[in-house]
């Protein structure tokens, strides 16, 4: 990480643009990383109940609602993650 | 060779040998429904959604939370419509289509924003707040109605 902020640093031509560079590049690490979670945790959710119906067929229709509301409240993470970059990169 | 085969008390055979990930989801789709409840929620709580948000940040930020509040809807109905159709078909295919709808989703809304960033009618924090917000707050929303009729399945409260 520090390399990378001596690069930005060695090529930025002034300090603001030095700043804008980091900027995009922490934006860019930021939705990066607020991905990942929710994608493992999205993950972790389907196999588990994929599991559950596996198990008890019978009671799919609640597991898949449950899952599918998993599903939505995991991926807020990432909208926000999502939020957090186009605040940094654009605004 | 002798072939195993489970039967549940009342229920169908089972054979012991058949993976969960080959076998497909019965009957009608929840998601849709849960999807349909939040999207006629969402139409509903757009006006005010619009009004507060042009209250803050004026009529670029009431553009913008009409725009936010149609991608989380857009998003809700495609998860939706993703999850239903690949479920009857087999469930690791409804495991596939859940995480790469995530990505996919997450594609659409990375592109509808980048595309929309410039515009002169376009509040940023606006629309990020109100996807957060609207997204959020029509989960919770629907989550209400839906815990009270998995609890009393019976008893569905009237939205």
């Amino acid at each position: 990480m520090e390399a990378i902020a001596k690069l930005i640093m060695a090529d930025a031509a002034t300090p603001a643009d030095a700043k804008n560079a980091a900027a995009a590049a922490s934006a860019g690490y930021a939705y990066g990383l607020a991905a990942i979670g929710p994608g493992i945790g999205i993950g972790y959710l389907v196999g588990k109940s994929v599991e559950a119906m596996a198990r008890q067929p019978e009671a799919a229709g609640m597991v898949r609602t449950t899952m599918f509301l998993g599903i939505a409240f995991t991926e807020a993470l990432a909208l926000i993650g999502f939020v957090v970059f186009i605040l940094l990169k654009f605004a | 060779m002798k072939k195993y085969v489970l039967r549940r008390p009342g229920g169908p055979l089972v054979n012991e040998k058949l993976s969960p990930l080959a076998m497909a989801a019965q009957g009608q789709a929840p998601e849709v429904t849960v999807s349909k409840d939040i999207i006629r929620r969402g139409l509903i709580a757009a006006p005010i959604v619009m009004l507060v948000s042009g209250v803050i940040w004026g009529l670029t930020g009431a553009w913008s939370a009409g725009i936010g509040l149609a991608l989380v809807l857009l998003n809700f109905g495609l998860a939706a419509l993703l999850i239903s159709w690949a479920a009857p078909i087999s469930l690791a295919l409804m495991m596939g289509v859940s995480l790469f709808g995530y990505l996919l989703r997450l594609g659409l809304i990375s592109l509808a924003v980048y595309l929309v960033r410039d515009a002169s009618w376009i509040s940023l924090p606006a629309l990020g707040v109100t996807i957060i917000v609207s997204h959020l707050g029509l989960l919770f929303w629907e989550m209400r109605f839906i815990a009270a009729s998995l609890a009393f399945p019976g008893l569905r409260p009237n939205a």
